[in-house]
């Protein structure tokens, strides 16, 4: 995710509490974390990164606002790779990632700032791919669905997936359903799918949600669309999906995300520069406690394995 | 203002009182002129730093757009104008025959409480907002056309062109409807007494003597519909794609806007670009407004 996007979700939980108590503090929201603050001033926690996560954090923050009145958590989006340059250069103190830390940053935090980065797997991001529920097929690879879905791919008719009829559907044309080009799910099946230096096809349905998609495929016999795994409704069935030919095809559930099994996932990563301080850690290991990960649940993302 | 003759009655403090609301009430005159400069110098001003970068003819003709490219992004709109113009044509060519003959309907035709209820009901069309008939385009309609016309897929121009039909249908009936009761009685009577049938009294003197008000109507029907965005949205399939036919998905200027806008960098090429679309949209509504009223006024002219 190199795009340099922008979205400036400041949270200010706790905000109306401190209002509340009159304080009327608000604006001291600065005071360096670093620092050891003062009873009854704020912690501000800098928690930048991954787009695809920042829906995610932005309902993480605004739910512990509630919990510890005194950590301010500010979320940004800007792609993974701006929170772990974030952490280099000391302006985040917590990185959203939607992929592993790479060695060479690794490297660089280790020559800037002489610390080695900690990793939290914070939960699952795991898209299914979704047809009508009438649709006789099962089952699909990762290859076939570039085919559907990259601009010089080669499948557009159902009969060359091996689906003759469709109940309902009109036609063998294949209706490709997809996101608009902007969101976090739009990114990460280009990843995983298209393929990061290949393009969609143009003329698919863009959706500008993932119920939406949902909803649209439940109404139309011959659709296909991605959207997260817990959006399903009745009226739309999960493919089976396998790597490639030959490979099993993997059920997407909450098992199968937990054991990499299933090929269109990825766990999405909290990192801090060192040892997180405490107010950090306190953050960190509350977004991995059930009720963090109820949010993980509500958000559309697949939770960690219950210990 | 003429000075008038002095009246001694009125004092010093009247007159000022008389000044200051003066210029208030200028200001409320001018405010639109205002207004819509401001708007189109802030648009243009966002966007304006990409025109230096732009292919004219790529931004114009081309039906590529993929802004969001990590390796080329590619900003052609040819395929959006498509879209827009297509969508709002086919929502015009079902709404002005439907709205024009309910306005017809409603003014000549109705008398006491049919006309009122009829007239409530209309309105009342007219206040359901764009998501709602967004959400209806989605899932009511869709399967419906699939399954009338045997058709892949229900979101597409038509259902779009409906949507969009029926939300312009009201305004154009009220005004429409206003312009016909502006036709002085007299023609009415003139027309009955020279023993014409209702029907030649509609076509041959309320229409042509009310030309100017039914033209106002549908005009502001073709601008609801160029300028509507969530229904569109919703009801289009918002595929970049330019039609075959009328089943098929398309996607609009606006809800381009609307879709893309909220997550873009400020500054970047794709928001600026977004920003010229806004300049497009902008240029087409003038067009067609100063074409109307160079045909109004050709018509005063006659």
């Amino acid at each position: 995710m190199t795009m340099n996007k922008q979205i400036n979700w400041s949270i200010r939980a706790g905000a109306v509490a401190t209002l509340a108590a009159g304080l009327l503090l608000t604006g001291c929201g600065k005071s360096d974390s670093s620092g050891g603050a003062a009873s009854g001033s704020k912690k501000t926690v800098a928690n930048i990164g991954s787009d695809t996560m920042v829906n995610l954090a932005a309902a993480w923050a605004e739910a512990y606002g509630a919990i510890d009145k005194s950590t301010v958590i500010e979320v940004n989006g800007g792609g993974s790779g701006v929170g772990i340059k974030g952490l280099i250069n000391g302006t985040a103190e917590l990185a959203n990632s939607s992929r592993h830390i790479e060695d060479k940053e690794k490297a660089e935090l280790k020559e800037k700032r002489q610390l080695d980065s900690k990793e939290f797997i914070v939960g699952f991001d795991a898209l299914a791919v979704y047809v009508h529920k009438d649709n006789p097929i099962n089952e699909i690879t990762v290859e076939q669905l570039a085919e559907i879905y990259r601009a010089d791919g080669k499948i557009t008719k159902w009969s060359e997936l091996g689906v003759t009829s469709i109940p309902g559907g009109k036609g063998d044309e294949l209706i490709r359903v997809s996101r608009q080009n902007n969101s976090g799910t739009y990114e990460y099946f280009k990843e995983a799918v298209v393929g990061k230096k290949n393009e969609f096809k143009l003329g698919s349905l863009d959706m500008n949600g993932s119920k939406d998609v949902v909803e649209l495929v439940g109404k139309t016999p011959n659709a296909i669309g991605y959207s997260g795994m817990g959006y399903a409704t009745p009226s739309v069935k999960k493919l089976k999906v396998a790597k490639k030919k030959g490979e099993p095809y993997v059920e997407p559930s909450i098992a199968a995300t937990h054991d990499k099994t299933y090929p269109i996932a990825r766990p999405m990563y909290f990192y801090t520069a060192g040892e997180p301080a405490p107010h950090v850690k306190a953050y960190i290991d509350w977004a991995m406690s059930d009720a963090g990960q109820k949010i993980v649940e509500t958000t559309g993302y697949v939770p960690l394995p219950k210990k | 203002m003429k000075p008038a003759v002095p009246r001694a009655s009125r004092s010093q403090l009247a007159i000022m009182v008389e000044r200051v609301i003066e210029g208030l009430v200028y200001i409320c005159g001018i405010s639109a002129i205002i207004f819509v400069f401001g708007i189109f110098f802030f648009v243009f001003k966002e966007g304006a730093p990409f025109l230096a970068k732009l292919n004219f003819t790529e931004f114009f003709f081309s039906k590529e757009w993929i802004p969001t490219s990590s390796v080329q992004p590619k900003y052609g709109i040819g395929a959006l104008i498509v879209g827009t113009v297509s969508v709002t044509a086919l929502a015009m060519l079902i709404a002005v025959p439907f709205g024009l003959g309910a306005a017809v309907f409603v003014s000549e035709f109705c008398t006491g409480k049919t006309k009122e209820t009829l007239k409530i009901t209309i309105e009342l069309l007219a206040a359901i907002p764009s998501v709602v008939w967004g959400f209806i385009g989605l899932s009511v309609m869709s399967p419906v056309i699939i399954s009338v016309f045997h058709v892949p897929v229900g979101v597409n121009l038509l259902n779009a062109a409906l949507l969009l039909a029926l939300m312009s249908v009201p305004i154009m009936v009220s005004i429409g409807e206003d312009a016909l009761k502006a036709v002085p009685d007299s023609y009415r009577e003139a027309g009955i007494a020279l023993g014409a049938t209702k029907w030649q009294l509609i076509y041959r003197v309320l229409i042509p003597a009310a030309k100017n008000g039914l033209l106002a109507a549908v005009l502001l029907g073709v601008g609801r519909a160029i300028g509507e965005t969530m229904a569109v949205l919703m009801a289009t399939g918002h595929a970049v794609n330019i039609p075959d036919s009328i089943f098929d998905p398309v996607r609009t200027l606006t809800a381009t806007i609307a879709a893309e806008l909220g997550e873009t960098s400020h500054g970047s090429p794709h928001y600026q670009v977004l920003f010229l679309i806004g300049v497009v949209l902008f240029s087409i509504t003038a067009v067609v407004n100063l074409a109307a009223d160079f045909i109004v006024k050709g018509i005063k002219r006659k």
